[in-house]
Parts: structure tokens; sequence; C-alpha cells
């Protein structure tokens, strides 16, 4: 039983639950023992919960079996990105700079979780302060892909996402500044959102750059993203940038998905060239697909999206730079003290900063700091900010014409393990189709659309809408999954090797 | 055009407060150069006309009622404080000519 428990999606645990046929403890216990059984290798985990997972189970139990009437993800268990504090565990954003910090208080979206009566596992692993599309960076080593252990689950969120591809949790949550939200789910088969900018708070989230920073959840289905998506969405007041309007169901969107006379653009700058041949082919059936469904598909040109990334990579540095000037060694968090001259505060700054970051951090804090400089911010920011205004022009164009747009989530499948970690440029380019969401501020998803012919890997499919459009990702994506899964006879995780199960 | 220098990066290290080995700030160096010739192709993108956007949503002031929220405790504030004295977080010497001492005398 504890082995198809790990299996069942939340709604599908969701309802055994409320029906009594399952306990949270149950589900909560698979949940673990799975953990337990397969994280040795797939490291989705920094921080693993036992004991206060298994309490907060008990509990629901016993609530639900007094009778009380719970929200309908009570009882679930879901993993939480270490990006988001958490007063009863250790949050430390893949860096060691936090090693060990337990934070006096909840971010918002786990006050949600809590509020929901959800079960909390632990805290997934990322690359430090959320920068890599790798989990490479992450300051206590990488996670491995579930499809393949040698390869790496995406990043930032490569925790989350392979957590949920492992069938540790049904559910987990994520961070989406550049793409580290949906390039995981693409290379590890999962589905993943980032929430128009604004939608879900960013409190007590640790900020990497404020103005792209987008919280969102990850889950196996479009159904369970939608679930959890309907958690934590809304205002809230500690959050200035949070936006204050109501949100229609996600979970509805799905349940009601119909692409008739739904215009769908597919984006002419993000196809072909820079993109994996199987990439490109699972992408062109996928929009076949879209119209036999009953979508009418066009063309649309976005010209401004190829400096996407140029842009990001200036004005992400530099928030960044500004966000983590707090990490200083003075009111929390870790404090070295300098081996060589005066025992001053900035010298105690600068030892602490030394030995607390790690080198993509540090490159691109010096970068953020450059950017900014006098004599160089017209040149740099000042023209990043710019290409921002025109890359939303191009969305705002494209959006008068279609209801939605869709490219390849990635453009490549999952590299291996150090591919890529010593090239930053490279690197960065794993985001060239994820990018323009964030410096618009609109919403995007990966669905799962298949596997690469060259190496049967997955890949996504990106659906972007217009902001506060958020539904409309779901009524693609469910059509497409709904489609897919029956041509293939099972979801595409069903493809993944299993994984070897340490003996207890 | 960005071509940064060793020079340059060591002092941005400086104002960032990070303090850099000469072996990291060579490697940087290097990095930083082809990431700015890589990013600076947003000089050729826009025209002076084009406004700049700071953020993707239009923003306003956002102000609440001036009454006492729920706040942390002096405990939770300092609980992860690497040095704490009286309520109060302990720093070594703020002054840069100070004579050295080990922490804690």
């Amino acid at each position: 039983m504890s082995e198809d428990l790990i299996r069942l999606t939340a709604a599908e645990l969701a309802d055994h639950l409320a029906s009594g046929e399952v306990s949270s403890v149950e589900a909560t216990q698979a949940s673990l023992d799975r953990i337990h059984a397969v994280d040795g290798e797939v490291h989705a985990f920094l921080h693993v919960a036992d004991k206060a997972a298994l309490a907060t189970a008990a509990e629901v139990d016993r609530r639900r079996a007094a009778g009380e009437e719970l929200p309908s993800l009570a009882g679930v268990p879901i993993a939480v990105k270490d990006v988001m504090t958490t007063k009863d565990m250790p949050t430390t954003s893949g860096s060691k700079i936090l090693e060990g910090w337990v934070p006096p208080y909840d971010a918002t979206v786990v006050e949600h979780l809590r509020n929901h009566d959800m079960v909390l596992l632990g805290k997934t692993n990322m690359d430090e302060f959320a920068m890599g599309s790798s989990t490479e960076y992450s300051a206590y080593g990488p996670t491995h892909n579930p499809w393949d252990l040698d390869r790496i689950p995406g990043g930032s969120g490569g925790g989350s996402a392979a957590a949920v591809a492992a069938f540790e949790a049904p559910l987990a949550t994520g961070s989406d500044t550049g793409g580290s939200i949906r390039f995981p789910a693409h290379v590890t088969g999962t589905v993943g959102v980032k929430p128009t900018y604004g939608q879900v708070s960013r409190w007590g989230a640790i900020a990497l750059a404020s103005s792209l920073d987008q919280m969102g959840p990850v889950a196996r289905t479009v159904l369970d993203t939608a679930l959890l998506h309907d958690v934590i969405k809304g205002h809230d007041p500690k959050d200035s940038t949070s936006i204050n309007r109501e949100w229609p169901s996600f979970a509805d969107a799905v349940r009601q998905a119909d692409l008739s006379g739904v215009r769908v653009g597919v984006i002419r700058q993000l196809t072909g060239e820079g993109f994996q041949a199987g990439v490109r082919a699972r992408f062109n059936e996928a929009v076949t697909l879209l119209t036999k469904a009953g979508a009418d598909v066009v063309e649309v040109d976005c010209p401004h999206i190829g400096s996407a990334v140029a842009a990001y990579y200036l004005i992400l540095p530099a928030e960044a730079s500004s966000n983590l000037a707090r990490f200083d060694g003075v009111r929390y968090g870790r404090r070295v003290m300098p081996e060589t001259g005066p025992e001053t505060v900035e010298n105690m700054m600068a030892a602490t900063r030394e030995a607390g970051f790690g080198p993509e951090v540090k490159r691109r804090i010096i970068l953020g700091t450059y950017a900014l400089s006098a004599g160089y911010y017209d040149q740099f920011y000042g023209q990043a900010q710019k290409v921002r205004t025109l890359i939303q022009r191009d969305f705002d164009a494209a959006f008068s014409q279609v209801d939605v747009l869709v490219s390849p989530t990635g453009p490549t499948t999952a590299f291996k393990l150090g591919a890529k970690v010593n090239d930053p440029l490279a690197m960065y380019l794993n985001d060239v189709a994820t990018i323009p969401a964030n410096l618009a501020g609109i919403p995007g998803m990966s669905v799962p659309m298949g596997r690469a012919d060259e190496d049967g890997l997955p890949v996504g499919l990106q659906v972007l809408a217009p902001a506060m459009h958020d539904e409309r990702l779901y009524t693609v994506a469910a059509v497409v999954e709904r489609e897919l899964t029956a041509a293939w006879g099972k979801p595409l995780l069903g493809f993944a090797p299993e994984l070897k199960e340490a003996s207890k | 055009m960005s071509d940064i220098t060793r020079d340059e990066v060591a002092h941005l290290a400086e104002l960032a407060r990070i303090d850099l080995s000469d072996a990291e700030i060579s490697s940087l160096t290097d990095q930083l150069g082809q990431i700015l010739q890589a990013v600076a192709q947003v000089n050729e993108v826009a025209t002076p006309d084009v406004p700049a956007t700071s953020h993707p949503i239009p923003l306003t002031n956002v102000f609440r009622e001036d009454i006492p929220g729920e706040t942390l405790t002096t405990e939770q504030v300092f609980g992860g404080a690497p040095d704490v004295e009286e309520h109060m977080f302990r720093v070594p010497s703020i002054l840069g000519d100070a004579p050295a001492t080990k922490q804690g005398e």
C-alpha cells in the first residue's frame, strides 16, 4: 500500500483522506519512507522533518475523525523549497552563510500551507540563493535527476522538481526568477507554474531579484499544480508588491478545460536554431495537437526576446547585489573573523561574505555592483531596463492577437552534471525561453510534452499568458496533458526508470 | 568595449565587502569580461526614446493604518545572531584604525 500511496496524485490522495480510506499518517509515513529509501542518491532534500510531519499528520487525522470540516488538501504532504523561511526548520537558501539558521517566522506561502493543514515534509535543495539552473551551485551538493542520476534536475528549484518526480512528495513549492520553477519541470517531466508577478506573496522568501521573483506551485499533474496554486495565491499586506484582487479557481480552469476557439501564438524567436532536435520535434507535435483540439494556432513575433538574457543578467545581478548586502555576519547567519589585518566590522563582513558565498553568488554580486556603479549605470543597467520595456511591448502586441503563447520550456534536455558548471555563459542560456516572462511579469507554465528521441529524456511545453490571466495556462496545459497521457497510455513519469531503493 | 581590469574587480570586491583571494580576482576578471561582452548587446537594441521599466506591474505606494501589529520578541530577534550583548548585536570595532583584538576580549 505504501508504494501505491506515494504514486497517488495530490487530488487522489486528498479524496482518499476525505473518505477516510487512507490516513494522513499513512500517507506521510509513505513519503518519509520513500525519501529515506531514494534521497541518498537523488539528494532532493536539505532537511527532512520526520517527527514534525508525523505530528502534523496525526493532528489532521484526529481532527478529521472528530468530524471537523477540513480544507481540501488537509493532510497531504508537501516539500518546501529552502528559499522560504520556516520557523520550525532550518532555512539556508542553499548557502553556507545561512547554515543552520532557523528563522523566527514563516514565509506567507508556508503560512498558507499550514493554514490548509498540509504536512510539511522538509526543505528542498536549490542553487545558492536561487542563482543557477542545475542545482550544482548549491553549497550542499547537487540534486540528481531521477530520470538519470548523472544528469542535472534543472535549477534553481531542482530539489522540488526532483522530489515530486522521484515520488518523494506529491507537491512542492518553488520560486521562479528567470525559470527556476519551469526549467526544472521541463527536465524532470513534471509541472510547474510561475504565477503573474504579485499574485503569490514574496514575504519570507529570501529575495534574489525583487522585481523578478515569484513563488509558485510544483507538482506531477496539471490539476495538482492548480490545487496548490489556489492555496498559495492571494493578497498579502506584508508584501507591498502583492496584487489586491480576486482570482478565479485554477482547479476549475483545469476541470472545465476546452480549447475550442482559443487563439495560440507560437513565438517564432523561440523555435529552431539553438533548440535540440528532440525538443523541436516534440514541440511541433504539441502544436499540431493544440490545433486538433480546436485551438487557432498562428505564428507571432517577439522581436526583442533575443535580448532578454542580456538584459536579465544586468537587472538580476544589480538587484541581487543589493538584496544580498544583508548577509554581513551581524544580525543572523554565519560570522567569520578575518585571518589577517585589523578585526574591524568591515573586515569581519568581508571575511564572512568571502567564506559564506559560493563562486556563482560572488560572480553575480560583483557583476551587479559593476552594473550599478557610477559611469556604467546608464550604459548597462539603464539600457537593460529599456530592453525590459521593449520585451513588455512585444508581449503586449502578441497578446493583442492571441490568448496564449507557446514555446519549448528549455533549449535542451537535462545535461550531465558538471557539463556547464565552469561556463557561466553556457549556464545562463538554459533560461533563454523562460526569462522573458519574468522581465514582463506575465505567468508561465511548463507541462510535459514527451521525450526527446536522441536521449529519451523529458521535455516541457511552455505556455505563457497575459498578466492576471493565469487561468489560461491551466486551460491549455490540461488539454495537452489529457491528450498526451491518453496517447502514451500513462503519464510521462511512467516512462522514468525505477529508482533503486536503499534497504532499511 | 567593456573590458574589465583586475584592479576594477578588486575595487568592486571592496565595495561589495567580499575579501576575494588573488586567484578569485583573476578568474572573475576573465569571466566578467566575457559576460560583459555578451550583455553589452543591450546597447544595440534600445533607442533613447524608449522609457526604462524598473518593475513588471505598475506599482503604487502601499500604506496601512498606524496601529501596532504582531512583532517579534527580542528573544526571536536575537536568537540567530552570531554575537549578542544585553539585547544588542555585538560587532567588532567599527573604526578602521582600531588595534587588533581577539573577539570576545
